[in-house]
């Protein structure tokens, strides 16, 4: 009898205790995800960079900060019993067919519930198959071909602006500043690497020259890895264009300026689309690189208008010892973005999560870009609130010159002719 | 328009004795060896930035510090052969092809943990700017390593045509049995050439770094092109190698200029792949 009550005993207790157990661990204390980008191979610089930007985004989840950020100032994810997020990283080599093999091991063997990443769109369009396909949530907020957010999946969600919306801007500025300095523009020279990023860029740079009564005069593609690209000067300056506009990634971006100092191709203006803004250009061009306007979505000096700018640049400089970059900026977003919605959601469920990206409304003064803040449209799910500015190297700094009205510095033009320069 | 066309064949000609230069040195090897070198490119990121610390570090010119990249660069090339390619020499051949491109992973991300995948330019080489000649451009760096390429070139071409040594890596690179059987000790002739071909390398990677950015992956398409131009001018014939070297860069930029940039690297492609239809051994190969 005896023996049988002990045993009841045993058996009530190691049921309770296992009750426990699993309740504790339907409370994950750490919730797993992935970010995939390219940590080695051509562009791996800038992949370093995408990465501190998100480990910032992610300390500060983690963390308390009296910051105005989503969950800055609570330890982890609130309504997950503070949960924290852990960083899943993966390299794709700047590879599309890494990009897709790597989310996929990230989902099936880390067990990651959400992809943030990879950079160039050519990667991001790969992984983004993989996540569809195996339906996890995944936030962008570094990638900007538009066809991403044109194919309709229900898993991808998009944060920053995509090119289209750039390029529109880009024309637009050329409008401005027409109108500003007197100056006629007439004919554009579109210049772009040959990958879903450059190849899209072309596409709706070339429409919106039309929309806006441009004329272009030369359209070159070419290979972002090539070793000399002294043709592709050549055709731009028999095409004698009043403005160029290049999309490139950061390798070409530096050979090219290098030859159009060295050719002495000196149109109008050149206004440029990602690889003039890479932490690693102007460290390697130095004064060649000045007065190239860039697109963008974050720059220091917008810290004048919104401290938060400040405060985020000044924790990032103080965590790796170098300033916040465009693109470290960029890929800050999506962690905010998934653990708001996680929060939200109480639940790391792909389906939760997703349904909860759609009612995403954060406000733009919680986070470190020029928007009205971060909704998704429901059928495209790229935010609705994304717009570009830019920036024009001056002395050596990336300064905000446009829209013209918010930029706290005046835009250099025409771009002065390089024999003659420091 | 005339001015236009000048200037491209002017590029061309540029760009490819700066090729010519790093295919001779992947010709010497691969002739003399059979051994296909994959990791030829990332000797030549090597080079590069030795010349790149030689000049950060110790401020001295990329143009002085030459002949110290040639000599580093060869010590590695024995080096690497003897302790490495050596010991898969009788081995099969996929263990020669994997051993090679094994190293060249292995280099560039050695290259990578040490030295950061950023970009680096030296900041102030002597060489620099232009000349304008008659409108049309010319790099002086450029030229000054266009220089530096014939005239090596030529040095390896009499080395090997009038010297001891030469006329055996020469003997071994056509039949190696019947070197072996004259007396030739092609193990040493093998670690020679190994060496030669790193050390060329070392010297376009000089040249190279007064104009090009440095980076762990740079040797990445030049290698490949190396190879083409190795395959078109024949396999160990260095007068192959500097003929096909020179036509690749003209045909590159030309081929850019009037049809579409997008398609030069194919263009290139295209002319060795007719090329090796007619000839397969290449244009002066035999």
């Amino acid at each position: 009898m005896r023996t049988k009550w002990v045993s009841i005993m045993c058996v009530s207790l190691f049921v309770v205790l296992f009750l426990t157990v699993s309740v504790f661990a339907q409370q994950p204390k750490t919730i797993k995800i992935g970010a995939v980008y390219p940590l080695t191979g051509n562009i791996a610089s800038t992949g370093l960079d995408c990465r501190r930007g998100a480990e910032l985004a992610v300390d500060i989840i983690n963390g308390k900060y009296n910051l105005n950020l989503p969950l800055a100032k609570t330890e982890g994810i609130p309504n997950l019993g503070g949960a924290k997020i852990e960083l899943v990283f993966a390299d794709t080599k700047g590879e599309p067919k890494n990009g897709m093999s790597e989310t996929e091991r990230l989902i099936t063997q880390e067990k990651v519930v959400a992809i943030i990443g990879a950079y160039q769109s050519s990667v991001t369009k790969t992984a983004s198959q993989t996540t569809e396909r195996l339906k996890i949530p995944y936030v962008c907020s570094d990638s900007s071909s538009p066809t991403l957010t044109e194919r309709g999946f229900k898993y991808f969600f998009r944060v920053s602006p995509h090119d289209a919306i750039f390029a529109k801007d880009q024309f637009q500025f050329l409008k401005d500043v027409e109108k500003k300095t007197g100056k006629k523009i007439n004919s554009v020279a579109l210049l772009y690497e040959n990958t879903e990023f450059g190849a899209n860029v072309g596409k709706y740079a070339a429409q919106y020259a039309k929309e806006f009564g441009y004329k272009v005069v030369a359209d070159v593609s070419y290979a972002a890895n090539a070793t000399d690209v002294t043709s592709e000067v050549g055709t731009l300056i028999k095409a004698k264009p009043d403005i160029l506009m290049h999309a490139s990634y950061i390798t070409d971006a530096i050979l090219f300026t290098k030859t159009f100092k060295e050719l002495n191709f000196t149109p109008m203006g050149i206004t440029t689309f990602a690889g003039y803004i890479e932490p690693g250009y102007l460290p390697a061009v130095r004064s060649d690189g000045n007065y190239i306007v860039i697109r963008s979505t974050f720059a220091l000096d917008l810290a004048k208008k919104k401290p938060l700018i400040g405060q985020v640049g000044e924790l990032f400089k103080k965590k790796y010892g170098v300033e916040m970059s465009e693109n470290a900026a960029r890929s800050f977003a999506a962690p905010f973005v998934l653990a708001d919605a996680m929060n939200r959601a109480k639940s790391t469920k792909s389906e939760d999560i997703v349904k909860a990206l759609l009612t995403t409304d954060i406000p733009g003064n919680q986070m470190i870009y020029p928007w009205k803040g971060i909704k998704f449209d429901p059928k495209s799910h790229q935010n609705i609130y994304a717009t570009g500015t830019l920036v024009q190297i001056q002395n050596e700094k990336y300064v905000t010159v446009w829209p013209f009205d918010a930029a706290p510095a005046e835009v250099v033009w025409p771009f002065p002719p390089w024999k003659g320069r420091k | 328009m005339p001015e236009q066309l000048m200037q491209q064949i002017v590029n061309g000609l540029l760009i490819g004795f700066m090729y010519a230069l790093i295919a001779i040195g992947l010709t010497l090897i691969w002739g003399v060896m059979n051994i296909v070198n994959f990791a030829h490119g990332d000797f030549l990121m090597v080079g590069m930035f030795t010349s790149f610390w030689l000049y950060t570090l110790y401020g001295i010119d990329p143009l002085f510090s030459i002949p110290i990249c040639t000599l580093l660069l060869f010590v590695m090339g024995l080096l690497i052969y003897r302790f490495i390619v050596s010991k898969v020499m009788s081995g099969p051949m996929l263990a020669q092809l994997v051993v090679t491109f094994g190293l060249s992973i292995f280099i560039s991300n050695l290259a990578v943990y040490f030295w950061t995948p950023d970009f680096r330019l030296i900041a102030k080489p002597l060489l620099s700017g232009t000349w304008d000649i008659g409108g049309v451009l010319l790099s002086i760096p450029k030229t000054v390593a266009s220089i530096g390429s014939i005239v090596t070139s030529l040095f390896v071409f009499l080395f090997l045509k009038k010297t001891k040594t030469g006329k055996a890596i020469l003997a071994t690179e056509m039949d190696r049995e019947a070197a072996l059987l004259m007396g030739i000790n092609t193990e040493r002739i093998n670690s020679l050439s190994f060496g030669i071909g790193a050390a060329l390398v070392g010297i376009a990677g000089g040249f190279l770094s007064t104009y090009y950015y440095i980076y762990p992956q740079v040797g990445g398409l030049f290698g490949l092109i190396a190879f083409s131009i190795v395959a078109l001018g024949g396999f160990g014939s260095i007068e192959g190698a500097f003929i096909a070297g020179i036509l690749v860069g003209l045909v590159q930029t030309l081929g850019g200029f009037f049809f579409d940039p997008a398609y030069k690297y194919a263009i290139v492609f295209m002319i060795y792949l007719i090329t090796v239809w007619i000839r397969p051994q290449g244009l002066l190969g035999w």
